[in-house]
């Protein structure tokens, strides 16, 4: 939009403007350095990195996430915390960064996976200073010991949304209104992070309609309203009954909710924020990250002067993960089925990357091994540099994908059948 | 039977200015700047309900509140007067360069490109030559191009310079792909993070002062081109009339496509300056719609390169306070879009008072 302004002014200029002369010359003005007291250990100062602001989904959990930790904590929000909204990902990261810590911040958090190679710098310049980049995955092989990473376990609620699809699914299947189980996904990046989403969320399908199948697109931005209810649009004249996102704004399910009322046959899970107020009858839920909880501990541990680990994952157990409030289009019987998949997840007993619940074409490139039936076998662990020499660990133990353990965010790049990638 | 018809006299008529004294042009703008002061003022107090002198020091605050923000205030700034500098010929010459975007990513990919693969076989100085000569050609070819179609077949040079912005979009959408570190991620992350080859070193303890060093030398050397040298003259006259060029037996053709490959080149270098001076990175913000923006400069500046200075500062000080008021104040960001746009608005309009005068109605004409 500021681009847009730019330009449009720009034109306006070249149009309209007559040419006239002056002469001015003047120094660039020089401020004093401005003197920093220093804080005391108890004293916490905290910044917050937003890559938008409240208005998209995802920085809202974020910042109310932070603000809520704080309360339960007793860290005064207008007074301890500094947020700053709408930093790109790009060199403003490491100069925001850079500022917080010398206004006074001790620790500082970046919200989103594109700021870290910024943060990491600002770590290595100032090493008193604690950097957590939420969503990284470079803090460990960074060496840093002021670089953290931490994520949640969103394959668990994106398990669990998928659960209330498939139950959206078979009702319409069994009714007969829908007789192809044909699920599309909005993603945002083709990263792992990505990947592990959306093939939790088909798992979840699948645990209810078995021969579920889905198409993926991408939009190649995290937050673009417009592409992402294009995209939907696309996957529902595709035949696409439900519409699942790992995109941070409205644009998918509002563009599903006027679909629907022009009479298509289609329901929307999101992501983030409860989705009911742009959807109300389309949205079915969301999935659902609790950052406070994550904040929480980090800034526990941090103000108690422990070891921050450097990498820290939570899910349901720990309340880390949720999904929103069931929409009114549920199901009968979502509620429970909502109910048994996360007490299977909390004591253990459903694993979300069973191995024999989905199958594979074996990887030509090496990171994992299937069976004669399809099913995964082994597969790399952590590989960060794309070489396809796996670079510490199994990911394959006790049956299942152990995602989210090795380092806090996913790993997991299988690429399963019923599962195609439009773009 | 006929009467005449009588023209009444409108109540408020403009006429252009034969001329107007330097200090009452400067006396317009402050009038001006003081005029959006209070505008922007009114809004936020009815918006926002703050002060809007208090808003108007966080500004201050987040531009200039501490030495590091200076810098980087100062740094952004030269970033901008660099491709200002570098549209500044085009300009004059009356060809509408407004490619300097995909002129700076062009300079930008090349110079992150030599980074990446030279990183560990060149020292540093001589990464730096390389990395600023590739960029000045490679910024050179994507201005040249644009010009050799206008010179020969009279191509439209605005659509023209605007569609290789997206062509070099592209290109470096494609080339992070290539690059990205880690793999996966669509980033290509800082470049040479531990070794800080191919940075720009610090110079008089300055992490930012070559920057300054290398734009502000730039900024005289296009004074003095434009001003003093015969193909300054050259441009001048080509855009004031390509027929009074031709007359005076200018070539047109190869004025344009020289004119073009110096302002190309000098954007292709500020995409060096970009990646190795700032951010260390290529991504498509890399040029971040500055190519658009240096527009604005070049023009409020009337192509004066020493003008340009002040009004790059005062856009990057807009740019920077309204991050800061944005987080100060917990102010949505368009609500401090909103003071930059009134800012400029009133900026922009005064040259309209400059360049005409409004006379009213039975009035005497007002003085000239």
């Amino acid at each position: 939009m500021k681009k847009f302004l730019a330009t449009l002014l720009a034109l306006t200029m070249v149009l309209g403007l007559a040419a006239c002369g002056g002469k001015k010359t003047e120094a660039p003005a020089e401020t004093p350095e401005k003197t920093e007291e220093p804080s005391a250990a108890s004293d916490v100062k905290i910044g917050l990195i937003c890559v938008h602001d409240v208005n998209s989904g995802y920085d809202a959990a974020h910042i109310e996430g932070l603000t809520a930790a704080c309360e339960e904590l007793g860290i005064d929000v207008n007074s301890q915390v500094v947020f700053k909204y709408n930093i790109p990902e790009d060199e403003t990261c490491y100069d925001t960064a850079v500022d917080l810590a010398e206004e006074g911040c001790t620790i500082i958090f970046s919200d989103s996976y594109g700021h870290q190679s910024h943060m990491q710098q600002a770590a290595s310049d100032y090493a008193d200073v604690t950097f957590v980049s939420c969503t990284g995955d470079t803090a460990a092989p960074s060496g840093l010991a002021n670089f953290k990473n931490i994520f949640p376990y969103t394959y668990e609620s994106r398990y669990v949304s998928g659960v209330v699809a498939g139950m959206k699914l078979k009702e319409l299947m069994d009714a007969g209104t829908v007789t192809d189980p044909y699920v599309g996904y909005v993603g945002a990046f083709p990263y792992a992070e990505v990947v592990c989403g959306y093939t939790a969320f088909l798992l979840g399908i699948q645990s209810v309609v078995a021969d579920a199948h889905m198409d993926v697109t991408y939009t190649n931005s995290w937050y673009d309203p417009v592409a992402e209810g294009e995209a939907a649009n696309a996957l529902m004249s595709k035949g696409c009954v439900i519409i699942g996102q790992h995109a941070d704004s409205t644009g998918a399910p509002s563009a599903v909710q006027a679909a629907q009322d022009a009479g298509t046959v289609a329901y929307s899970v999101g992501y983030n924020i409860d989705m009911l107020s742009v959807a109300p009858k389309a949205a079915l839920t969301s999935a659902q990250n609790n950052w406070s909880v994550l904040y929480k501990a980090t800034l526990e541990k941090f103000m108690a002067g422990e070891e921050i680990p450097t990498d820290y994952a939570a899910g349901y157990a720990d309340s880390a993960v949720m999904i929103s409030a069931l929409g009114e289009s549920c199901a009968a019987g979502t509620k429970e089925a909502v109910d048994a998949a996360w007490s299977g997840i909390k004591d253990g007993s459903l694993k979300v990357f069973d191995t024999s619940k989905f199958t594979c074409q074996s990887a030509e490139n090496g990171s994992y091994q299937v069976d004669a039936d399809g099913h995964v076998t082994s597969a790399f662990g952590l590989d960060t540099n794309g070489d396809f020499v796996a670079d510490s660990g199994e990911a394959i133990v006790d049956g299942a994908f152990q995602e989210s353990v090795l380092r806090s965010a996913p790993y997991f790049g299988l690429h399963i059948n019923g599962i195609t990638e439009l773009n | 039977m006929s009467a005449v018809k009588q023209h009444k006299e409108p109540l408020l008529r403009i006429a252009k200015r034969d001329g107007i004294a330097r200090s009452k042009a400067y006396a317009i703008r402050i009038v001006a700047v003081l005029l959006s002061l209070v505008v922007s003022g009114i809004f936020i107090f009815t918006v926002t309900k703050l002060n809007p002198l208090q808003v108007y020091e966080a500004m201050f605050d987040g531009a200039f509140g501490s030495n590091r923000r200076s810098w980087v205030t100062i740094r952004d700034a030269m970033m901008l007067l660099c491709i200002g500098v570098g549209l500044a010929p085009a300009f004059k010459m009356r060809f509408w360069n407004v490619g300097a975007e995909g002129q700076v990513l062009l300079g930008g990919i090349v110079t992150a490109g030599i980074m990446l693969t030279f990183g560990s076989a060149l020292p540093t100085p001589a990464l730096l030559v390389v990395m600023a000569a590739a960029s000045l050609l490679a910024g050179c070819v994507w201005g040249v191009i644009p010009a050799i179609f206008k010179a020969v077949w009279n191509t439209n040079e605005t659509l023209f310079t605007l569609m290789m912005n997206y062509v070099a979009i592209q290109l470096t959408s494609y080339c992070v792909a290539l690059w990205e570190n880690p793999f996966g991620s669509n980033t290509v992350g800082v470049i040479n993070q531990q070794t800080k080859a191919g940075w720009f070193p610090a110079v008089f303890a300055q992490a930012y002062g070559l920057n300054v060093i290398l734009v502000l030398a730039l900024t005289v050397g296009m004074f003095l081109y434009l001003k003093y040298s015969k193909q300054g003259y050259e441009i001048t006259v080509v855009g004031d009339s390509v027929n009074t060029a031709r007359y005076a037996g200018i070539n047109v053709k190869k004025v344009t496509i020289r004119t073009m490959a110096i302002s190309g080149a000098i954007c292709g270098l500020a995409g060096f300056i970009a990646v190795a001076g700032a951010s260390r990175t290529i991504s498509t913000s890399t040029a971040g719609g500055r190519g658009f923006t240096a527009i604005i400069v070049a023009w409020l500046a009337q192509f004066n390169t020493f003008v340009m200075i002040l009004i790059s500062l005062l856009l990057v000080f807009l740019q920077k306070g309204s991050i800061q008021i944005a987080s100060q104040f917990n102010l949505n960001d368009y609500a401090s879009s909103v003071i930059t746009g009134i800012i400029l608005f009133f900026i922009l309009g005064s040259e309209f008072f400059i360049n005409y005068r409004v006379i009213m109605r039975s009035g005497k004409e007002a003085s000239k």
